[in-house]
């Protein structure tokens, strides 16, 4: 079998190359039509009104601002959470942990929890932060719930932004005579800093868009205004878009997909830093 | 070296290894709670109960079985899909691809991932079910398969982008290694970069899979919710209903304490066992290929 | 890269600070009124809840749904002022409030019939309860045994957690039986909205639905029935259920724990009177006589 696969290798090169490039051209196709649909049927729904507007009319018209402002809220909540958490686990796992059985236990533990049905985190939230520790449903339940949630993709994703550090690096900044945390701090991070932003950006990506954890711990139907404390509960843009697209009758369809494009380009916008961020270092990258 | 510098560098260890283990500590938070609330349900509800085939919780009955069923059958559904299309679109993007293009595709590869499940359902309710369902001549287009199909969409992005980055991130002397020694590019690809990034893919697939067996809203909204035993192939195109998709169509309604309460609870923490073992199988695949490799290249 | 953050803190910074003036100013003088509950209620809730703070300046009202199961749990657990309920509290719900010390009083506040829906395109157009019952138990499968055509039926429900499903499982499936144990057949698809219902039965010519009278829009199909074989067959509208001939016509609550006092008091007299009651027609509701 690997003689043929041998003596025929630029036909098996031909056949692989197409095979692969159609799954790319089947994957990008769909997403390319999902975003221009959601566009083209959203677009005119946008203005300035539906953007810092209220709602009014039982959702059917107005604006959508306090989802918006929610779901910032959200994701500000979940960063202050988890990325200084989630780095500082990501370097002590790269850089100092020796593979003891502790160790590998951690890792095992940490990618358990990306495992983790979303849905089981709002049971947790719920439990926890809503109940036991008496937050309510706040914004405060709900972004402790998503920053649980989001944690081990960054500690994953930063483990291995750090680990493709050459060890080359470290080793000479030792031998100049630098401690441990002076070669992490000032060197490794520095060449790590694009792969462990694309991960915390992938990673709060994921929890503006999420609605299972906080339909039980932060979501709101209706509030008649703005949240001023962490303890008050928020409309948020995806549990919004759930409800008008499940719950309202006679909903115009056109704000229904105006929503769903806000929230698209909010997701789009965290994107296209993360992909600035990456090709710039990917370019300056001396390994 | 300065005291003042090595008490710094000792605070700051201990800081990094304390942030370090409370990773360990949620997930053990998470179970010890899951247990707490989901154990007394194994007491409220008799084991023969628990196995039964019918779920109507208002009236008492508590079969878990097929929920389970649903959830796997549209997890493996998923998986299928997202596997080769992910690793594939990766490996183009990753080794094939002129860089302009992978500068495009990476990042519209990952807007898919960053598209809301929500936004996915009910996409799904208003154009993707009734498509199947005339195309599939099917007595109603929520099933089982469209929450498969949607679901592999969602975990697609995810497989790729971290396998794509676990691929870049191999050293480029492997592959110059290869190519000087008369290797074509895809010879290169298939027996030397994705063995090598081995370890960063099957982290790609199993964040992927993972993100499939917990998506909730989507399955709720595309999947019918009927609480079938899902056994047989034909399975695949009738409705069926998640343990996902109960925990957040009920959990709003029990009373804290009730059987039901601690029933959710279960099936929580059914959940997370399943993707413990799914993870620690994964992890000692990866654990040993590692092994391997050091020994390999020491 | 120190740009990039400073951008992105901009950009949140300058996102919260805009908005409509009056909502950053301070209103710790206002009321707060927490409803939360019923999937049927709940755009009436919030229809009411705009009317009500247009009027009232200084109160706040805040609607959420999740089921008639979700408010009352959620007023055993204290959590909110008014639970919105299409059905009635249980027995169990009000053994459990007492042990926690919360007394559930019941308001009716409107009412509502259920429509059994079907596809536009389906050609029945009446049956009898009991066909209905044998249609949901999955005694009854495909729509040629009702005189229809030959397709199989699948048949639509609300979520467990929901008033209407329970509503419809008493009233209907076991006919006002307190003694019958008929279940929905296992295949029935429980989709968790009302919308969700009304979306599926729209596109699929094999579907039978129900859902409140309120969220049935002009060009689905209503089915005319009747209590019993032989008996008039009747379309749901505010005459009908008013004047009870309508089969399954049923009452609209809210719970508040003891008897309401001040803002929540005056807010639930404003619904009893003709303004709200009107809002309530205007919704495809049945305002209480």
């Amino acid at each position: 079998m690997n003689r043929f696969f041998a003596h025929n290798r630029h036909a098996v090169q031909r056949l692989g190359y197409s095979l692969v490039t159609l799954m790319a051209v089947l994957t990008v196709i769909p997403i390319v039509s999902t975003i221009l649909f959601i566009l083209y049927k959203g677009g005119p729904a946008i203005s300035w009104e539906f953007l810092s507007g209220f709602p009014h009319d039982g959702m059917r018209a107005g604006g959508i601002l306090p989802a918006i402002i929610g779901t910032v809220y959200l994701t500000i909540g979940t960063a202050v959470f988890s990325v200084p958490l989630g780095i500082a686990a990501a370097i002590y796992l790269a850089e100092y942990a020796k593979d003891t059985f502790l160790t590998r236990l951690i890792r095992i533990a940490i990618i358990n929890l990306a495992g983790i049905p979303s849905v089981v985190y709002g049971l947790f939230g719920l439990g926890v932060f809503v109940l036991f520790l008496r937050f309510g449903t706040s914004i405060l339940a709900a972004s402790l719930t998503l920053s649980i949630m989001t944690l081990p993709v960054i500690i994953s994703t930063a483990e291995e932004a750090l680990r493709a550090v050459p060890q080359a690096f470290r080793t000479v900044s030792i031998s100049l005579g630098g401690t441990r945390w002076q070669t992490i701090r000032r060197i490794v991070l520095k060449e790590a800093l694009p792969g462990i932003l694309t991960g915390v950006i992938l990673g709060l990506e994921r929890a503006a868009g999420e609605t299972a954890p906080i339909l039980f711990t932060g979501a709101a139907f209706f509030l008649p205004r703005l949240p001023v404390s962490p303890f008050d509960a928020t409309m948020a843009l995806p549990y919004h878009l759930f409800v008008i697209s499940t719950q309202v009758p006679e909903m115009p369809v056109q704000i229904q997909y105006g929503t769903a494009l806000v929230l698209l380009v909010f997701v789009l916008s965290m994107n296209l830093i993360a992909t600035v961020i990456r090709s710039r270092a990917r370019a300056r990258r001396q390994w | 070296m300065d005291k003042s510098l090595t008490w710094r560098e000792f605070v700051i260890t201990r800081l990094i290894q304390a942030c370090c283990y409370s990773a360990i500590l949620f997930v053990l938070l998470i179970f010890f709670f899951l247990l707490r609330e989901g154990l007394p349900a194994l007491a409220e509800v008799e084991l023969e109960s628990l196995s039964n085939i019918r779920w109507y919780p208002i009236e008492e009955y508590f079969g878990i079985l097929p929920l389970i069923s649903g959830s796997l059958i549209i997890t493996l559904g998923a998986a299928l899909i997202a596997v080769p299309f992910g690793i594939g679109t990766a490996v183009y993007i990753s080794e094939i691809a002129p860089r302009w293009m992978r500068e495009i595709l990476k990042p519209l590869v990952e807007l898919l991932g960053g598209l809301p499940s929500v936004v996915l359902g009910f996409l799904g309710i208003l154009i993707v079910s009734p498509y199947l369902r005339t195309l599939l001549d099917l007595p109603t287009g929520l099933t089982a398969f469209t929450g498969s199909l949607l679901l592999g969409g969602i975990a697609v992005p995810t497989v790729v982008s971290v396998a794509e980055d676990a691929l870049d991130a191999v050293p480029r002397a492997y592959r110059e290694g290869a190519w000087a020694l008369g290797a074509t590019r895809w010879q290169t690809i298939w027996r030397v970069t994705l063995p090598a990034a081995r370890s960063g893919v099957l982290t790609a697939v199993m964040l992927g899979v993972g993100r499939a067996i917990g998506e909730t809203m989507t399955v709720m909204m595309v999947t019918g919710n009927a609480p079938v035993l899902a056994v047989r192939l034909a399975s695949l195109f009738s409705p069926v209903r998640t343990m996902t998709a109960t925990i957040a169509a009920e959990m709003g309604e029990v009373a804290n304490g009730s059987v039901h309460y601690h029933v959710l609870f279960f099936i929580g923490m059914v959940l997370f066992l399943i993707s413990l073992g799914v993870n620690i199988a994964a992890s000692s695949v990866v654990f040993r290929a590692k092994k391997r490799a050091e020994r390999i290249l020491s | 890269m120190k740009r990039v953050i400073v951008v992105i803190l901009l950009f949140s910074f300058l996102s919260t600070s805009c908005g409509p003036a009056d909502s950053t100013q301070a209103d710790s003088s206002a009321q707060y009124i927490e409803n939360k509950g019923s999937d049927t209620i709940v755009n009436l809730a919030l229809a009411w809840a705009e009317r009500y703070q247009s009027e009232h300046a200084d109160i706040r009202i805040s609607v959420t749904g999740g089921g008639s199961g979700t408010g009352i749990a959620a007023l055993i657990n204290g959590t909110v002022d008014i639970a919105n309920a299409s059905r009635s509290i249980k027995e169990e719900e009000i053994a459990e409030a007492r042990t926690k010390g919360v007394n559930p009083v019941e308001h009716i506040i409107a009412r509502d019939a259920i429509a059994v829906i079907v596809n536009p395109d389906n050609p029945v157009n009446e049956l009898t309860l009991q066909q209905i019952s044998d249609v949901y138990s999955g005694k009854i499968t495909n729509w040629i045994e009702l005189g229809g055509e030959d397709r199989p039926i699948v048949r639509l429900s609300r979520e467990t957690n929901s008033g209407t499903h329970v509503y419809f499982l008493e009233t209907v499936l076991r006919l006002g039986s307190k003694e019958d144990k008929t279940l929905f057949s296992m295949d029935t698809l429980l989709l968790p909205s009302s919308e969700g219902i009304i979306a599926e039965v729209r596109q699929n010519p094999n579907a039978i639905g129900y859902d409140g009278l309120g969220y049935v829009p002009q060009d689905l199909k209503m089915i005319a029935i009747a209590a019993e074989a032989g008996g008039a067959y009747l379309l749901p509208s505010i005459r009908s259920v008013n004047n009870t001939t309508y089969p399954i016509a049923r009452d609209l609550y809210m719970y508040t724990d003891g008897e309401p006092v001040g803002a929540v008091k005056d807010y639930l007299d404003w619904i009893l009177e003709s303004e709200a009651q009107q809002i309530v027609a205007e919704l495809g509701f049945v305002p209480v006589e």
